[in-house]
């Protein structure tokens, strides 16, 4: 599972062959650890609106080195672009311009930052067509960052403001290791609910969170990274994943559940564990996903019905016992993960990609229903990450994979397991209902 | 110490301020964990005692989140155990997630070790000595000691005693090829000479068991094990090992018919009335298990379910040397013994939980409880103990199917018990009762009683 030609071009000689033949340079992402600064260097904040204003007040007040001007040749660490009143197209021009001149400044593992409004919401189509502009801009420029560096965008709904907590959250998260492979990639902000974490470093203290399929791979990386973050851990996979499930478990100081979630009665029996033992539940992630790749030509239907039956119907069934449950009822949260196969498709896995575009409706479509009890759904779809599952992929499509990035690799399960963290938290609140994509802005499926 | 005002005494009289007495409380099972049990040489034919215990540890410890907790006692054993594994649970424990600070004990009483430890572990918590256990047994018949000759073992010993060069090559010059030959480990009984199959070959004759009612338990045992596994029964006792998700024995599609055709391993100097084959007579296995103990105050501060309590218990042995009952026949005496301490007769047990060390051991059991004269005579009863219901015996499967890794029996049957004890009462809204018997080399048996929570 390691990225030996990522490794070889960061050294030495391998770095000086790679750059003279003009090969990939895949940097080394700037990835979270407990205790390490938000960011290093200086957060430049380019916008003249109130709301920028407000926004570098409370960068402020985080201790974060915040300029309002660039200094040419400073290093800086994060450009955070305010187009929050842009009206019309010719708006774009003079602050994406002024930054422009700073973009060489930006350090190694940098951060670009547009916090606009959403195109839907406009007034006129003029402001719909410069709102809409914020969009192939930032896109464009995640492409041309290097070294690490990301660009991710921001859309604040109406009455959101840019200092609205859940603004705030997803400022943090951007600007932090947490977000390394997300690249590329627009969130909105669409309320503004979410309580700022009394404690950055454990923002999931006190909660109680369910990871199914956590025996391995991206489930136990996600069980790991709540563990991090202070939640009280029930692991569910499998009965014949049990061996793997406890040693996660007891590494993470959780429980292990032994369950197969396709069940009728899994929701009943996840409720049931959590509330015995920790009184209620407050985070429901679902993991669990299964491949049974096929051509559409040669599938059969035990392939077709069971990545159905364990990716989408079983989380159905769950999200409904947990929604009628009153031990699902304090800022809930589900967090599910999706696909960019189930976004862009992937020749092969008709059937896995049905099940992932189906955890897309279902996270679009439940968020009011979850909404009515003060709780949130979303999803995180990740790309290639480098995991038993891809490892298997023979080596040529395994580097078309990791490369056809803007990261130029693979991610990490740990990556998938930041974003989920993220969303499923307090602060996350005003989030719901989004797909947020965990793929270093791959090539496929915008 | 007062009387009347008169008398006192203080520490100089020698006399010891009385000792309160006893303040009995219950002691419950929270679960239990164990490994599938795998046939002999099969999937754990690398595995150690300590390896399987461990794993069997870690499982209970996982699913219910005891990390770092010290935990009052650890108690459990092996039958065929190394020398270097004189400290066996405690190093399991060390090896373990639990707290470093978990004492442990080991303890060995043949089949019976698993059981026993359940007994020790809850006396304890009953008398308030440690508030939770977790009692187990391990046993591996793929790892097992493998003994020099005592020919070597006395050479070796009066080497390492030995002073000069010359005393040396004069104590090795004793040595034989004959010595060198290492031995293998036995399970035979060192006053008879005989296995444990050839002296229930003997009982099982002397009963008149037939082969056919013999196969029939053992499908039994195969049917219900395997439908316990369909209906998920042991998704919360079982943690998967080394590759096994489910005892390697189970057959659930063996038939009558197959039971049938296997030729008979035991008492085949019997000539056609010999019965006991292969089918009917639990295999050599390999495996682990683990009970958590605890009471009800420990339970409730950490909100961990409470399946049953652990009632009483029973001991008892028979003089198989001389003949006068057979060697695995000691739980025929233990079982009316510890009923009527408890005012219970056999009518008043939901479940009975035989140990299956070999179909005809449970049906030679039962044959004895339905025997009016043996009831008058030996039991000291008006005339038969009684004719168990077989509807309630071994409801999910016993070490037929399952397999018998000796000191690991106790804890498979406990913990399932528990389990099914506490489904019941759930279901039918009343306390139901559950019985354990399990028989042992040299003459021993061990019951005891759970009660549903």
């Amino acid at each position: 599972m390691t990225d030996t030609y990522a490794q070889l071009v960061n050294q030495g000689l391998g770095r000086n062959v790679a750059r003279r033949l003009g090969l990939p340079q895949p940097a080394i992402l700037r990835r979270y650890e407990p205790g390490q600064p938000l960011i290093t260097g200086p957060v430049l904040v380019q916008g003249d609106t109130p709301g920028a204003d407000k926004l570098a007040a409370e960068l402020l007040a985080w201790d974060l080195d915040v300029r309002r001007h660039a200094v040419p040749r400073e290093k800086l660490g994060a450009i955070i672009l305010v187009l929050d009143e842009v009206a019309r197209p010719e708006d774009l021009g003079k602050p994406i311009l002024t930054v422009a001149a700073s973009l060489r400044d930006l350090g190694p593992g940098g951060r670009a930052i547009t916090v606009s409004r959403p195109a839907s919401g406009a007034a006129t189509p003029a402001q719909a067509a410069a709102r809409q502009g914020v969009d192939g801009f930032l896109r464009s420029l995640a492409k041309e960052l290097r070294a690490g560096a990301t660009g991710n965008g921001l859309l604040l709904a109406p009455e959101v403001e840019t200092t609205s907590p859940s603004t705030l959250a997803a400022i943090r998260f951007f600007l932090s290791g947490r977000s390394a492979f997300v690249d590329g990639q627009f969130l909105t902000v669409s309320t503004t609910a979410g309580e700022p974490p009394r404690n950055v470093e454990k923002p999931l203290e006190g909660r109680i969170a369910v990871v199914t399929g956590a025996a391995r791979g991206i489930g136990a990386a996600i069980a790991r990274t709540l563990h991090r973050d202070g939640a009280t851990l029930v692991l569910v996979d499998i009965p014949a994943a049990g061996d793997h499930l406890a040693e996660v478990a007891n590494e993470v100081k959780g429980t292990a559940l032994q369950l197969d979630i396709s069940r009728d009665d899994a929701g009943q029996r996840i409720l049931e564990h959590a509330s015995q033992r920790h009184g209620r539940l407050d985070i429901m992630v679902h993991n669990a996903g299964i491949t049974r790749d096929k051509l559409l030509a040669n599938m059969d239907e035990s392939r077709w019905r069971s990545v159905i039956e364990v990716n989408i119907a079983a989380q159905l069934r769950i999200n409904e016992a947990l929604l009628a449950s009153a031990g699902f009822r304090s800022s809930p949260r589900i967090v599910s993960v999706a696909s960019t196969s189930g976004i862009a498709g992937n020749r092969g896995q008709t059937n896995y990609a049905a099940s992932k575009a189906g955890v897309v409706g279902m996270v679009r479509a439940t968020a009011p229903l979850i909404a009515a009890y003060g709780g949130t759904i979303n999803a995180a779809a990740p790309g290639f990450i480098e995991t038993e599952m891809t490892a298997r992929i023979p080596f040529a499509l395994r580097e078309m994979g990791r490369r056809l990035n803007s990261l130029q690799q693979g991610g990490q399960p740990t990556d998938v397991a930041e974003t989920i963290a993220f969303l499923a938290s307090n602060a996350a609140g005003g989030i719901n209902g989004e797909v947020l994509r965990v793929c270093g802005q791959n090539l496929v499926g915008a | 110490m007062s009387i009347d005002g008169q008398t006192t005494t203080g520490p100089e009289s020698g006399t010891p301020a009385e000792a309160p007495a006893p303040r009995l409380r219950r002691a419950i099972i929270v679960g239990g964990n164990r490994i599938p049990f795998a046939r002999a040489g099969g999937a754990y034919a690398k595995s150690s005692n300590q390896d399987m215990l461990t794993a069997a540890l870690d499982g209970l410890i996982a699913r219910f989140g005891l990390q770092d907790e010290r935990i009052g006692e650890v108690a459990a054993g092996a039958v065929l155990k190394h020398s270097r594994d004189f400290n066996l649970t405690r190093e399991a424990v060390l090896g373990s997630a639990l707290s470093p600070e978990t004492p442990a004990y080991d303890l060995q009483q043949a089949c019976a070790t698993g059981l026993e430890t359940v007994v020790g572990l809850s006396n304890k918590i009953k008398l308030g000595q440690i508030e939770s256990g977790i009692a187990g047994g391990v046993d591996s018949a793929s790892d097992a000691p493998v003994v020099v000759s005592e020919g070597l073992r006395e050479v070796i010993l009066d080497l390492s005693r030995a002073k000069s060069v010359p005393q040396r090559l004069q104590i090795l010059s004793r040595l034989r090829p004959k010595d060198l030959a290492p031995l293998a480990p036995g399970t035979s009984e060192p006053r008879t000479g005989l296995s444990m199959g050839e002296h229930q070959a003997l009982t099982t004759s002397q009963w008149k068991i037939s082969r056919e009612a013999q196969d029939e338990l053992a499908l039994d045992s195969h049917r219900n094990l395997g439908s316990a596994y369909d209906a998920g029964f042991f998704d919360d006792l079982i943690t998967p090992y080394r590759g096994l998700t489910r005892d390697g024995n189970l057959r659930p599609d063996t038939s009558l018919d197959k039971l049938a055709g296997l030729k008979p391993v035991f008492g085949k100097n019997l000539g056609a009335d010999a019965t006991m084959t292969a089918g009917n007579s639990t295999p050599l296995t390999d495996g682990a298990s683990t009970v958590l103990l605890a009471s009800e105050e420990w339970a409730d501060a950490r909100d961990l379910p409470k399946l049953a309590a652990v009632v009483d218990a029973e001991a008892a042995a028979v003089d198989f040397v001389h003949g006068k009952d057979g060697l695995l026949m000691a739980p025929v005496f233990a079982v009316p013994r510890l009923l009527a301490r408890q005012g219970l007769s056999p009518a008043d047990i939901d479940f009975f939980e035989i140990h299956e060390a070999f179909a005809s051991t449970v049906l030679s059991m039962l044959a004895a409880w339905e025997d009016e004269e043996f009831g008058r005579t030996r039991l000291g009863l008006d005339g038969a103990f009684g004719k168990i219901d077989r509807s309630r015996l071994n409801v999910n499967g016993s070490s037929l199917a399952a397999g018998h890794p000796f000191a690991a029996t106790g804890g498979r049957i406990v913990a399932s018990l528990a389990k099914t004890l506490h489904a019941k009462a759930n279901a039918e809204g009343r306390p139901v009762r559950g019985l354990v018997s399990v028989c042992a080399a040299g003459g021993l048996g061990v019951a005891a009683i759970l009660e549903s929570l």
